[in-house]
């Protein structure tokens, strides 16, 4: 008798421990939805921070021509950057930023895919023991590290070779040329070991030499991965700032030439910002160049997407 | 007006910050002193004042453990923006607040700590050591490009300024250029980098702090008078600037200490002088913010 209701005792507790258990979530489910909380925070966070930055820049970018009545078509196309005196004609270091820009990119793009072609197609082994390394060293070195080598080095280096003070866009092209080129060619290594294998196989089977197969085959087949690979490395050219500072020499004006003095957007932000008050003229037309950085680098990410689109379509059968 | 404020106190936030990190790594060392004053002294801005406030700062702190005193560069725009703006206890400024745009400056107190000289420097090769102030004034408007036209070799001249709106710059100015502007040319924004630049291109010329002269470059005389800080005391040698501790209604004990700190007599005769830096009660002149000088 005892035993029994001992026993039924037992079940009781046991149905009812059953039912919480079915009734209510488990364990796992809890951490389910804990993990989902802490993951929609940090999106929510992250959203935060990059909407609360836009809306920062362009309400900063936007007030020169609001508050301080400028002209936006003065502002781009005007020459004469003397902020303090009420003159904020950005056109110089516009020039200066893409000139740079675009003289790095078509200095390091040949290198690059060279390099990225021995390392894929000549010797893959040496490229994966050797190469790989150092272009993963060149990624990790502090752009004011950069900076130093070239004021140290490039600068005098370039004296000698053209005159001049050595400071100016031919120096700070030579400084991002080191820079953009580990980006460039890890990318463009990427993209061509992404190249299906048959393409070569196939190639070769055909009679081509290596040569014919690289050149008309991988290189053909890989262009999208490379134009995306040169842009990525042209955003990192057009965003870099404190190593062009250290050999362009910063100066506003139009540049001549290669060899004379210039600036660029983000030179002229870092040696202007200090200096300038909340609120007042050459602080926001400091601000509309930061604007201009961040419009850019939008479009720089756009023409990847589009680009690596294009690409997608093409690997179809 | 908005979103002035609202950059205020993004930094005043990132400021009590860094003041509560010194606050957790300090109070463990401290308990057994006995200073009675406490509380926190942020001072923003020059980073020609810098070195000097953060020395003093130091030795402050080491008689005054439970003052948080943080000591930051950022250029005298942003020293004088932060202190206006209510965001720092003290605005470190090489310039009057009088001089710059967008600064009420009958907000502000200003606390002189030092004086810093200026002089002009070139390369060594121009072989240039001496210039008229006409000269002088002529290279930096770019009416003389070429460093024989005033006695020296045949090289052409390699103009490197300050950014626009630099202290030192506004100095230089003020006393070399009165009112007419500078031609446009390389600008750096470092007393470093400019000493750096000078030192090693060929023909360049361009104006530093006192504290900032190596025996690299050549510090130049003007109309004969040498560059020394007993001719800035005079002021036979008329590029010289305050640093300026500005501060915004009335400071609190800690701040009011600090600055006392930085007008005692161990700050401006021992510190000062070591730091490169004149000291404020050696000067025999007294200049305001329209740049009229006095005889004390």
């Amino acid at each position: 008798m005892e035993q029994t209701n001992f026993q039924l005792k037992k079940q009781d507790t046991q149905s009812q421990e059953w039912s919480k258990r079915l009734h209510h979530a488990t364990r796992a489910t809890r951490e389910d939805w804990i993990g989902r909380g802490i993951s929609y925070l940090c999106i929510g966070v992250i959203i935060l921070v990059v909407a609360s930055m836009l809306w920062f820049i362009t309400s900063k970018g936007i007030a020169t021509f609001t508050q301080n009545h400028v002209s936006l078509w003065k502002f781009l196309s005007g020459t004469d950057w003397s902020p303090s005196q009420g003159k904020i004609g950005a056109l110089p270091m516009i020039v200066g930023s893409f000139a740079v820009t675009f003289a790095a990119a078509i200095v390091a793009t040949p290198f690059a895919v060279g390099t990225a072609i021995f390392m894929t197609e000549i010797s893959p082994n040496k490229g994966r023991k050797f190469l790989q390394p150092v272009i993963e060293l060149l990624v990790g070195i502090p752009s004011v590290v950069y900076g130093f080598i070239g004021l140290a080095v490039v600068v005098p280096f370039m004296r000698h070779l053209v005159g001049g003070s050595g400071f100016g866009i031919i120096s700070a092209t030579f400084v991002l040329f080191v820079m953009v080129l580990p980006t460039i060619t890890s990318m463009t290594v990427d993209s061509l070991r992404a190249v299906p294998r048959y393409y070569k196989e196939a190639s070769l089977a055909l009679g081509a030499t290596r040569w014919q197969t690289v050149s008309k085959v991988i290189l053909r087949s890989a262009t999208p991965g490379i134009l995306t690979a040169v842009i990525f490395g042209m955003a990192r050219a057009f965003g870099e700032a404190l190593a062009v500072q250290m050999v362009i020499g910063n100066a506003a004006v139009m540049p001549k030439d290669l060899i004379s003095a210039a600036s660029t957007l983000t030179s002229q932000l870092t040696t202007g910002i200090g200096d300038t008050i909340d609120g007042t003229l050459p602080n926001n037309a400091l601000w509309s160049l930061a604007l201009i950085l961040l419009l850019m680098s939008l479009f720089f990410n756009a023409l990847v997407r589009v680009i690596a689109k294009r690409g997608q379509l093409k690997h179809e059968r | 007006m908005n979103k002035g404020s609202k950059l205020a106190m993004g930094i005043a936030a990132i400021s009590l910050l860094l003041v509560g990190c010194g606050k957790a790594a300090s109070s463990t060392s401290s308990k057994e002193s006995s200073a009675a004053l406490s509380g926190k002294v942020t001072a923003v801005g020059s980073t020609a004042l810098q070195p000097l406030a953060a020395k003093a700062g130091s030795n402050f702190t080491a008689k005054n453990s439970k003052v948080n005193l943080t000591v930051q560069g950022g250029g005298s725009g942003t020293g004088l923006s932060q202190v206006q703006a209510g965001a720092v206890s003290i605005g470190d400024s090489d310039i009057f607040a009088e001089e710059k745009d967008g600064i009420k400056a009958d907000k502000l107190t200003d606390h002189k700590v030092a004086v810093v000289g200026m002089a002009p420097v070139v390369n060594k090769d121009t072989g240039i050591k001496n210039l008229k102030m006409a000269q002088l004034k002529q290279i930096f408007t770019g009416k003389i490009t070429n460093w024989k036209e005033v006695g020296g070799k045949d090289e052409k001249i390699v103009i490197i300024n300050r950014a626009q709106g630099s202290g030192t710059r506004a100095t230089f100015e003020n006393a070399v250029l009165k009112g007419t502007d500078a031609v446009k040319s390389q600008e750096q924004d470092s007393n470093g980098a400019v000493q750096k630049i000078v030192s090693t291109t060929p023909g360049a010329v361009s104006y530093l702090a006192f504290s900032y002269f190596t025996n690299k470059l050549q510090a130049v005389s003007i109309d004969n008078v040498t560059p020394t800080d007993n001719n800035v005391e005079t002021n036979k040698w008329k590029i010289w600037s305050y640093e300026h501790m500005y501060t915004k209604g009335t400071p609190d004990k800690a701040t009011t200490a600090f600055l006392k700190y930085m007008d005692s007599k161990t700050v401006q005769d021992s510190l000062v002088k070591d730091m490169g830096y004149i000291s404020i009660h050696d000067m025999k002149v007294t200049k305001d913010a329209k740049g009229v000088v006095t005889q004390n």
